[in-house]
């Protein structure tokens, strides 16, 4: 524990350095001591997944009353691991990228606060510890969405969106914490855990299906995601890219942590709940990911999917566990945390190679982008690898988690309860469909944005970024290779993970070494091979192409039907991209197109001007939350009548509620 | 020492299976397109080229110049290689000639659609590549048709391997080798129509695609690719080819495996090659029939072709399921 504990103090040290520092000194000593601190927490967390040892902690001098209770089991240090790996990375970016607003002593302190709440988080021991540490994090990564105000102006709506999800969601969490606690003897999860046999399972339901909406909320499952995509675009960099990766991880985490262990399961319809919420967020979440123009928010709806993935994996593990499939359940809990940590790095390097390009062409519009592999060539390779794993492309790390995923999923059929099979064949189903909409996403994004002719001044001028922001995005692909290559490394480290999650004792299915195999399902991949094979071919198909002749390529003009009028604004932009797949998605999607013509004045047969508009907006936002908060400000400006200021009225109003409470208590 | 010998002479059978099925797609991919564009000649009352034509252009294209559109990056000469091998390593892993290749354990569907929609991402990155109307609209179109077709392509496989207990792909027709009452029961019937439409829109077939249209609006897959020439162009079609190769066998093995190798002697390889051209050859003329007779959609009406592809492949499952 004294290495962790060392962590998270090299991680205060940074936001005290970070506070107290002049400009020139700050932005460096605080990313060096933050890095530095992570990189310790990765360590610990490693040792304990191959050790499996539990380390705790408590200090009753932190926080008042209750004191912080810190405990590290392997589930916890599977999440430290991911937060850990991507924090190092955004500590590392933040040198080359605090510039201005994000700079600021301010930013800087709570960039590295919100760093060392996520190491905490997974670690927090008691009711107290976590709600502690869970609100910080939501603080300070509210005020880092408001750090360049200026120049995002939807900033202010986005952190009010996300400060009324979050607040709401963290007084969601306490309830449930408060109503298991209410039962035990004290607050420590020990108590809770050991205690919540004894709750009726009504309250229990109860307790889960608040600590659900809470969680949810914060893992962006849709409906309660309507924050994300606001949220993690107008956040600075490497915070969208922390916060997309390790703070939605963190959602996940509290619904494992309290539903698995401290309520030992509960009944398979909470488990049918998490799977369904993760069949519709993935779904939703790849189709928006689909039409969405702007590359950050196309990655925080595509966050939106993953975690649905996850979610069906862990509602899967859960509804397996309580039908007594404990070898499949643990397959598929395997398969939700390799996802989880899996996305964090991809994700993580895609947020950050998003920031690199706002920073070198000024904008994040791919309607505006095009031509950035030819001025910025590593940021476009880190932007393909990472993009091939989210696409799960062979080889490479979403693919290893989704074959776990669907290996889980498939088993799941020899359960014998209906309604668990129904949610299987979702998960399915979602899980392929999902599969074809990431590839278009992601082709879309890397191809509009990347390749061809740049489509604004913007995106010509644009320059590589400094070598610490290309260092930190190239440390973010290590993880996406290694896990696609090699999978099997992990499965050690995950079958702990996935026992201390399950808290059964049963062995894992997984075979041990360098591939993933599932001896009892007659299942495997072996992505080494896979690699070799395919290195061959290419090496075999450059030879064709040129390695004989030593053929030079001749450069021509492109085919444009014979005439030499072919101009940037002429390519496929981002919104023609998805336009087929918008139109046979329009049920769902409900796009609004207006398209306007000017007519000349002379003759209605010629055109003058041609506007077109195509707006895909939320629709569970416009048709879902709109009305709800209209309706709250419409009785808000109805109790405002009985307010008008006169202190009479107030003692009235006073003396008939304490009227009406001796009425009710006696 | 016993076992040792015998465990290498397998493993000299599975790679010897795996060397003939490479060799007999790479080759009989451009064949079958030979034989389909014969069959629908034929049916207009034309001659039309001769059998081994693709072969023959491919020989061609190899000797030419290589031409690089101006605005194009490293991913236009890239992609014909990513495509290729992702095309190589499905064939490599898949069990054509015998249930047992080399990699066979590790054939598993998720792996061989997952290869082939990297093989269509590159396609459509190469489309993008060098800016222009025409490849931005074909790789649109391409990745549409895709992003509808492999997920019933997906979910069809897994409908078979309900009833076989594993998605390993030799195991699906090991154990239907095993249970020929299989063959003909609901749930197989839902999801060889399902594989049906998603073969013909992986492949570009008429009613999904027109492979011989140069028509600006009506193309997909010749938009995407118009900017290749010369030895990329042949490595991009012999890449579609072995897919289209690739696609019919599985489909006529994953219904009607009888005749693949299941043992490592020669007697059973040399009969599962025959076996494969056969069935394939026989797909072929099947799709030629069904291109010969109908016309091509619309492309806005495509969507539900492929939805109806990939509801026919949820029924599978669902009837798979039942019926269990």
């Amino acid at each position: 524990m004294a290495v962790f504990l060392a962590a998270l103090s090299l991680c205060i040290a940074a936001a005290l350095s970070a506070a107290a520092l002049p400009r020139q000194w700050r932005v460096p000593v605080s990313a060096f001591l933050g890095s530095l601190g992570c990189l310790l927490a990765f360590g610990v967390a490693m040792s304990i997944l191959i050790t499996g040892d539990v380390v705790t902690f408590h200090s009753a001098q932190v926080l008042p009353l209750t004191g912080l209770s810190l405990t590290l089991d392997p589930l916890g240090a599977w999440f430290v691991l991911a937060s850990s790996f991507v924090g190092v990375a955004a500590c590392v970016y933040n040198v080359g990228y605090a510039k201005g607003a994000m700079a600021s002593r301010t930013a800087l302190t709570l960039f590295m606060v919100f760093v060392l709440t996520l190491l905490a988080v997974p670690a927090a021991s008691s009711v107290m510890s976590l709600m502690f540490c869970w609100e910080l994090m939501a603080l300070s990564s509210l005020l880092l969405i408001l750090t360049d105000q200026s120049r995002h102006p939807d900033a202010r709506s986005a952190a009010l969106w996300y400060g009324a999800m979050t607040q709401a969601g963290a007084a969601a969490i306490l309830l449930g914490l408060l109503v298991m606690t209410s039962n035990a003897g004290g607050q420590n999860f020990a108590d809770l855990s050991a205690h919540a046999a004894a709750l009726s399972p009504v309250m229990r339901s109860f307790a889960f299906a608040l600590i659900l909406l809470g969680f949810s909320s914060k893992a962006g499952a849709v409906p309660l995601h309507v924050w994300l995509p606001k949220a993690h675009p107008e956040a600075p960099s490497p915070v969208s890219a922390l916060m997309s990766s390790s703070m939605v991880a963190m959602g996940v985490y509290g619904i494992i942590r309290v539903g698995d262990d401290l309520l030992h399961g509960g009944t398979v319809w909470w488990w049918i709940a998490v799977a369904l919420l993760g069949v519709v967020s993935a779904f939703y979440g790849a189709l928006h990911a689909t039409t969405s123009t702007d590359l950050k928010r196309l990655l925080a709806y595509s966050t939106i999917d993953i975690v649905g993935l996850v979610l069906i994996g862990v509602g899967a593990a859960g509804a397996l566990n309580d039908s007594g499939q404990h070898a499949v359940a643990h397959l598929a809990m395997t398969a939700a945390l390799l996802l989880v940590v899996a996305h964090a790095a991809f994700k993580g390097a895609l947020f950050l190679a998003a920031g690199a390009v706002e920073r070198a062409s000024g904008t994040r519009d791919l309607d505006l982008l095009g031509g950035l592999i030819h001025s910025m060539p590593l940021t476009a390779l880190v932007v393909v690898i990472s993009a091939g794993a989210i696409m799960a492309v062979p080889t490479l790390s979403g693919f290893s988690s989704e074959w776990l995923l669907l290996q889980g999923l498939l088993h799941g059929f020899d359960v014998s309860s209906t309604p668990t099979v129904i949610v299987m064949l979702l998960g399915v189903i979602a899980l392929a469909l999902t599969g074809g909409l990431t590839a278009v996403a992601f082709v879309k994004a890397f191809g509009i944005g990347f390749l061809g002719q740049a489509r604004s001044t913007g995106a010509l001028g644009a320059r590589e970024v400094p070598t610490s922001m290309v260092l930190a995005m190239g440390w973010l692909v290590i993880p996406s290779v290694v896990i696609g290559v090699v999978p099997g490394l992990l499965v050690p480290l995950l079958n702990r993970a996935a026992a201390s999650a399950l808290d059964t004792a049963v062995s894992s299915p997984l075979a041990r070494g360098t591939d993933l195999v599932v001896a009892r399902f007659g299942g495997a991949i072996e992505p080494a091979a896979l690699v070799v094979g395919l290195v061959a071919v290419m090496l075999l198909a450059w030879v064709l192409n040129r390695g004989l002749a030593q053929r030079r390529a001749r450069r021509v003009d492109a085919w444009a039907c014979g005439r030499d009028l072919q101009t940037p604004r002429m390519q496929y932009t981002a919104t023609s991209f998805a336009e087929p797949l918008q139109r046979v998605f329009a049920d769902v999607l409900r796009p609004q197109t207006d398209v306007e013509v000017t007519h000349v004045a002379e003759s209605r047969y010629y055109e003058q001007s041609l506007m077109y508009e195509n707006r895909v907006v939320d629709v569970l936002e416009a048709r879902g939350y709109r009305p709800l908060i209209a309706a709250a400000l419409r009785v808000g400006r109805g109790a405002r009548r009985i307010q008008n200021g006169s202190i009479h009225r107030y003692l009235a109003f006073g003396f008939v509620a304490l009227l009406v409470i001796l009425v009710v208590v006696g | 020492m016993m076992a040792t010998t015998a465990s290498v002479s397998v493993s000299v059978y599975e790679g010897a299976a795996t060397l003939i099925q490479l060799v007999l797609v790479a080759l009989g991919g451009p064949l079958l397109v030979g034989l389909m564009a014969k069959v629908k000649a034929r049916a207009e009352g034309r001659v039309g080229a001769p059998i081994v034509q693709p072969l023959r252009d491919l020989r061609k294209l190899l000797t030419k110049e290589r031409l690089h559109a101006r605005h194009a990056s490293v991913v236009l000469p890239l992609a014909p290689m990513v495509i290729l091998a992702s095309s190589v390593m499905a064939v490599a892993i898949s069990p054509l000639v015998s249930t047992h290749p080399l990699l066979g354990s590790s054939a598993d569907i998720l792996v061989i659609v997952y290869l082939l929609l990297t093989g269509s991402a590159a396609a459509a990155l190469a489309g993008l590549d060098a800016g222009t109307a025409f490849g931005g609209m074909g790789s649109s179109r391409a990745m549409t048709i895709g992003a509808l077709a492999e997920p019933a392509l997906l979910v069809a496989v897994i409908a078979l391997s309900i009833q076989s207990g594993t998605s390993n792909l030799p195991g699906i027709m090991v154990s239907t080798l095993a249970h020929p009452d299989w063959v003909l029961g609901p749930s197989r019937l839902l999801a060889l129509g399902a594989l049906l439409i998603v073969v013909i829109a992986e492949t570009g077939r008429i009613p999904v695609d027109n492979p011989s249209t140069h028509l600006e609006l009506t193309m997909v897959h010749e938009a995407m690719i118009l900017e290749y020439a010369g030895p990329e162009l042949a490595l991009v079609s012999l890449g579609e080819a072995m897919r289209l190769g690739l696609l019919f066998s599985l489909l006529a093995n994953l219904f009607v495996p009888w005749g693949i190798a299941t043992h490592p002697t020669a007697a059973s390889i040399v009969l599962g090659t025959a076996f494969l051209a056969l069935k394939a050859v026989l797909v072929a003329l099947g799709v030629a029939l069904i291109e010969v007779r109908s016309a091509k959609l619309r492309l806005f009406r495509l969507p539900e072709l492929l939805a109806g592809g990939f509801v026919l492949s949820v029924l599978a499952v669902v009837t798979g399921l039942v019926t269990r």
